[in-house]
């Protein structure tokens, strides 16, 4: 078990093409920290330096603190389950776990002894003679994730494992995975593009955008305290309504106008934290759970009139797609009781108490 | 109105299905005559083959009635043929030659595609490009350099001279058939393995090559037919009748200045041939597989 230190590491590709600029991230001893971002943002870079797949062109890695730079992928006590599982097709389930304890010259019965605990833990004893052809995707999953377990490495890592498997199996083999982790307690890096993973399965998540770490932090954090408008936007589904406003002041107060001169007043704790911006444009955010049917009773409720574009009933809540002036593709959550139809206006409640204020230009949380 | 469209649409609509329908039968049809025309073209020489080497002479020189009745069948050609010392010795030299430069092809290829195809490394791209050049000089051109070198090495009228020179052909083909295969396994295997603590040689002894199998079978089969019908270079490096392969052997004991032992002729070459159909008609679905991987996705 190892805490990894990730410092200024740096991917470039030929022709100056940089897939990670620079990034700093300590990892700690037993934590399980989810790397998450569009295609493209680096993530999977970054796991695969850490794997020692990928040359690194800049920066430093260490794993317990030992710098790993120079260290190929087998001597780095890593291990890796991939997308596709990469489970050795002619060999049974039971010698594709076994393979990394071979190869370190283990005696058989230590090999058998460890190969049926992960199994055991994983629930794939029954499997140990099939090949991995015979097998369903969530249990050659299964068999990879064994295969890792049984090394009880210093690092697992995940390259987005579950992408190739069925929505309800995803959500099957997360739990199984964060199940794993609670028992072997080894210090995991996760690499999804889905947000909803990360959030269920982290510690912490690193939302990464374009080489570079947006932030860091418990999904909680991240959710309710964005830094940035990616971060905002990228964490939460459906993603957070982000609506072109100006901030005024107004007699002690301060409003913020919306397109459609609906002026919504800002709540008096968050004042003092906007007051620098008054007068300024900026973009007014909130996630449409914040946004709900008509309510009463907190001081930082206010109402707003919309006209429904698109109903999406999802059972446990109807999710309404509306636009503002100048604002498209804004969407609110309401109780499934509440009656909605497109084109007939109804009243929302926004509550302020949740709302975001961003600078357009840079993009930061104010 | 309506309905009549709605009739209308139906109808061309149908009238489209079954126009696929003959479009379909008519690429059958004209499928199952080219197949045909293909396979009568490809099987006439050897059915020509066959049908001499079960005539007697005196029915061979008969040039009346159709070439193409056996009206006196009979084995005395190939049990002739069979009773022939030098034939036996052909017939060995030919599997000692083609076994050893079907080894020596596989040990030299294997390694060399899976070097080419996964340790990514400087000029590796041009090198495997050069591999397939190479296989493009036809040996006609080259039995001529080769000659020379041959020559150098004393290795003129030996089966060794045949085993070192064969693999100028089967090398740079079958690596460039594992090239393919190998680069049809996902890299994530490779990865796997490396980060399971597996060494370059280990990765291929216990991974590549067992997945790869169907290919290295593919592979194997092209060196074994490369080797055992080669022509050009028997020809050119060995005169000596003990140290022939069958293909010259045959030609050149059976064709006594102006006089043509036909019979015998055919029946040593169709029993030349004999070899080959067995290891394809054995490992035919592996050739395909491995002739065809990578052409799709998973």
């Amino acid at each position: 078990m190892a805490q990894v230190s990730i410092r200024r590491l740096v991917k470039e590709y030929e022709g100056g093409v940089q897939a990670v600029k620079g990034i700093d991230l300590e990892i700690q001893d037993h934590e399980f920290v989810v790397l998450v971002g569009p295609s493209g943002c680096g993530k999977s870079t970054t796991l695969r330096m850490i794997a020692g797949l990928e040359d690194i062109s800049g920066g430093e890695i260490s794993i317990g603190g030992t710098v790993v730079n120079d260290i190929p992928p087998r001597d780095r006590d890593i291990a890796m389950v991939f997308q596709n599982y990469a489970l050795y097709p002619h060999m049974t389930v039971f010698d594709n776990m076994a393979f990394p304890l071979t190869l370190r010259k283990f005696s058989r019965d230590e090999i058998r002894r460890r190969v049926e605990k992960a199994a055991a833990i994983l629930d794939i004893g029954q499997l140990l003679d099939r090949k991995p052809k015979a097998l369903s995707g969530g249990q050659r999953q299964r068999v990879a994730m064994g295969r890792a377990i049984v090394r009880d490495p210093k690092v697992f890592l995940f390259d987005e494992p579950l992408s190739n498997l069925d929505a309800k199996l995803r959500v099957q083999m997360r739990t199984e995975i964060k199940k794993v982790h609670q028992i072997v307690k080894t210090t995991t890096v996760y690499v999804t593009h889905d947000q909803v993973e990360a959030m269920t399965l982290a510690d912490r998540v690193v939302v990464m955008n374009n080489g570079i770490i947006e932030q860091v932090g418990p999904p909680q954090e991240l959710y309710h305290r964005p830094a940035t408008r990616f971060v905002a936007g990228f964490i939460g589904s459906p993603a957070m309504n982000f609506i072109p406003a100006v901030l005024e002041q107004a007699s002690g107060a301060l409003n913020l106008r919306l397109p459609g001169d609906i002026v919504l007043p800002v709540p008096a704790e968050r004042s003092p934290r906007y007051t620098g911006h008054a007068g300024r444009q900026v973009l007014f955010g909130i996630r449409p759970e914040h946004l709900t049917e008509q309510r009463q009773g907190r001081a930082t409720y206010a109402d707003l009139d919309i006209t429904p574009e698109v109903i999406e009933p999802m059972g446990m809540e109807t999710l309404v797609h509306f636009h503002l002036e100048g604002t498209r593709d804004l969407c609110a959550r309401l109780d499934p009781t509440v009656p909605a139809d497109p084109g007939a206006p109804i009243r929302l409640t926004a509550d302020l108490a949740n709302m975001h204020l961003l600078d357009p230009e840079s993009g930061r949380v104010l | 109105m309506s309905s009549t469209t709605a009739a209308g649409a139906a109808k061309s609509f149908y009238g489209k299905v079954g126009s696929l329908r003959s479009e379909r039968r008519w690429a059958l049809w004209t499928a199952y005559v080219s197949l045909i025309v293909a396979a009568i073209v490809m099987l006439a020489p050897p059915f020509y083959m066959l049908i001499t080497a079960l005539k007697p002479s005196s029915e061979i020189a008969d040039l009346t009635g159709s070439p193409w009745i056996v009206r006196n069948p009979t084995l005395d050609n190939f049990r002739e043929i069979l009773g022939n010392p030098t034939f036996i010795v052909f017939f060995w030299n030919s599997m000692k030659v083609t076994v050893c430069v079907v080894v020596l092809t596989m040990l030299i290829a294997v390694p060399a595609a899976f070097a080419l195809s996964r340790m990514r490394f400087w000029g590796s791209h041009w090198l495997a490009t050069g591999v397939f050049l190479t296989y493009l000089v036809p040996d006609t051109l080259l039995f001529i350099p080769l000659y020379q070198i041959v020559n150098g090495l004393g290795l003129l009228n030996s089966t060794w001279g045949l085993i070192l020179v064969y693999p100028t052909l089967s090398v740079p083909f079958c690596t460039w058939i594992m090239i393919g295969y190998f680069a049809s396994i996902p890299k994530e295997l490779d990865e796997a393995a490396l980060i399971d603590g597996a060494g370059w040689l280990q990765m291929l002894w216990k991974i590549f090559i067992p997945v790869a199998l169907p290919g290295i079978i593919a592979a194997t089969i092209f060196a074994f037919t490369v080797s055992w019908a080669a022509f050009v270079y028997p020809a050119a490096f060995i005169t000596q009748p003990d140290q022939m392969p069958l293909t010259i052997g045959v030609v050149s004991q059976l064709i006594r200045g102006d006089t043509f032992a036909w019979g015998q002729l055919m029946a040593g070459a169709l029993l030349a041939a004999l070899p080959p159909v067995v290891v394809y008609a054995f490992l035919m679905d592996y050739y395909v597989a491995g002739l065809t991987a990578g052409a799709t996705k998973g």
